[in-house]
């Protein structure tokens, strides 16, 4: 795998207040690296510095072997970049905005491929003020895929679109990623970084705290999970605080819940009540979450 | 260069479907020449040296596109989709700032200039206006006017922080321009008191330079009108250019 985004040290101060704070990672090619964090923790500065959108105070970056700042033109011609924050002219239309935009660049898609895969082809001819939110959010990843860039940078994708739309929003950055294009993006939603992302970096007041794959994120902390099932009639003394792995068991009424963590703590305490016949009914799991993971490290709750 | 044709095109486009644009820049001079026309029609009139007063409302009407375009539709357009983030999303393409810029620029130079030729065609049609000078010096002396209007407009866009106090901007500096400066009525009904104003006015310079080059005069008698706005392209639109802001 070849490393194509390098970043060490990146600093970026807005007057006093440092947005970002000595932040080093890499992104490898064909992955997707996300970015999460709660509101403020620096997310947007870290990628818009790494698009060449902004300008670090210190700190270097480097991007399929550019610079961004210095060599934001080149840059330009081989990235796509969704915007937190952007617009159209309201009265653009979306197939002109596709044309208008793929004039800018060296090598394009056709514009009528773009709207057939991201399922905007009955919208040609709409004004963009006249999409919906979902629509609007598909035209600027048409935007972004306009000139075929090996390198797709997605900031805050979902946000303010409804649950129906964000999955098809997902859909989208996996088709992507089976594309060959490397990813990066940002969000606040831990959900959305656990289910797209190879890597996660996450940042808290304009640092990395943790960085790996989500899964490890979650082993490492060894937070606990839980294992949840009712037992109907009375609950009689349960062989299961013995367990390896078994932290805690809490009843209440038929209800029981067991704390515990371990690759094959819920296997175990399934097989420990096939084995003493206990039956039990409405079993579910709880997996720690990032939302978890950044609580164990922060000492805070994510907040929207 | 595809870029920039593309982008000209579709800024064209765009200000068509801007219905509040389109009528500044097109009808609304030629609402008033039709209205003043009617009042006073084109009789020669010994207070414009023979001329009759639509033949002197040519220029001075173009010279108020000029300052609508120049004053109100600039500043607005630029700020606003600088407040609504367009910019910053062209921003993130390989287009260069210069190519932008110069898109905007000759967009409204052409709407200018249609506006130009909608009321000049009305003016023939309706009131046979003459027009005594060569077009290319007439046309110079537009682009040169457009410019200086347009420095101005951009340097509003860029000073103001959002598009509200832009429209106020332009709008403040507009108004005052559209009575005394020519454009909205001829200078001469003008008082000498209140003449003393107009010579602090940007626009009474293109308005008198517009006026000469309609009735054929001499480039050499409007040095000062085009040094000032030589002046004002360099001064103003290079501050403009350089505090020129995408988000």
């Amino acid at each position: 795998m070849s490393i194509v985004v390098q970043v060490e040290g990146l600093h970026k101060a807005y007057g006093t207040t440092r947005a970002v704070d000595g932040v080093s990672f890499t992104v490898e090619q064909g992955e997707v690296f996300g970015m999460v964090g709660p509101n403020g923790a620096g997310k947007t500065t870290t990628i818009e510095c790494v698009e060449g959108l902004r300008r670090a105070d210190a700190g270097r970056v480097q991007v399929l072997g550019l610079d961004p700042w210095g060599d934001r033109q080149a840059l330009a011609e081989r990235i796509g970049i969704q915007l937190q924050q952007a617009n159209l002219p309201p009265r653009l239309r979306v197939g002109e905005a596709l044309n208008l935009f793929g004039a800018f660049y060296r090598t394009t898609t056709p514009a009528r491929d773009l709207v057939e895969r991201l399922g905007l082809s009955d919208k040609w001819s709409s004004p963009v003020a006249k999409l919906s939110g979902g629509q609007r959010q598909r035209l600027f990843i048409a935007l972004a895929l306009v000139n075929q860039p090996e390198m797709v940078f997605l900031d805050e994708l979902t946000t303010g679109l409804d649950p129906q739309a964000r999955r098809s929003m997902w859909d989208l950055v996996r088709e992507m990623r089976q594309q060959g294009r490397t990813i990066f993006l940002t969000t606040h939603f831990m959900e959305e970084a656990e289910r797209l992302c190879d890597r996660v970096a996450i940042l808290d007041h304009g640092r990395i705290v943790a960085l790996d794959r989500p899964e490890a994120l979650v082993r490492s902390l060894g937070i606990e999970s839980r294992v949840v099932f009712t037992v109907p009639g009375e609950v009689r003394d349960l062989p299961l605080a013995s367990i390896a792995g078994v932290q805690r068991v809490e009843t209440s009424g038929e209800r029981v819940i067991v704390h515990g963590s371990g690759d094959q703590f819920v296997s175990r305490v399934v097989s420990a009540l096939e084995t003493n016949r206990i039956a039990f009914r409405d079993l579910r799991t709880e997996q720690p979450t990032l939302e978890d993971v950044f609580l164990s490290l922060t000492g805070r709750e994510m907040r929207e | 260069m595809r870029g920039f044709t593309n982008l000209t095109a579709t800024a064209l486009k765009l200000y068509l479907r801007e219905p509040l644009a389109a009528f500044f820049t097109m009808a609304f001079p030629v609402l008033l020449l039709v209205l003043f026309g009617s009042i006073y029609g084109n009789e020669p009139s010994p207070m414009f040296g023979g001329h009759g007063t639509m033949d002197v409302s040519m220029p001075n009407y173009t010279g108020l596109i000029l300052g609508t375009v120049g004053l109100l539709s600039i500043p607005i357009t630029t700020a606003g989709y600088r407040e609504q983030g367009i910019l910053r999303r062209f921003r993130a393409t390989p287009m260069r700032p210069l190519t932008y810029m110069a898109a905007d620029v000759i967009t409204n130079l052409l709407m200018t200039v249609a506006g130009m030729l909608l009321l000049l065609v009305v003016g023939w049609a309706l009131y046979h206006v003459q027009f005594e000078g060569h077009f290319i010096s007439y046309l110079a002396a537009v682009v040169l006017g457009c410019l200086a209007m347009f420095s101005l407009g951009y340097l509003i866009a860029s000073l103001a922080p959002g598009a509200r106090l832009a429209q106020v901007g332009g709008m403040v500096i507009f108004y005052p321009m559209m009575f005394l400066s020519g454009a909205g009525m001829p200078i001469e009904t003008l008082p000498e008191s209140i003449r003393k104003i107009s010579a602090f006015l940007p626009l009474t310079y293109a308005v008198n330079l517009l006026r000469g080059m309609w009735f054929g005069e001499a480039w050499s008698a409007h040095i000062k009108d085009v040094g000032v706005l030589l002046a004002m392209i360099v001064v103003v639109g290079g501050l403009a250019s350089r505090l020129f802001r995408w988000d």
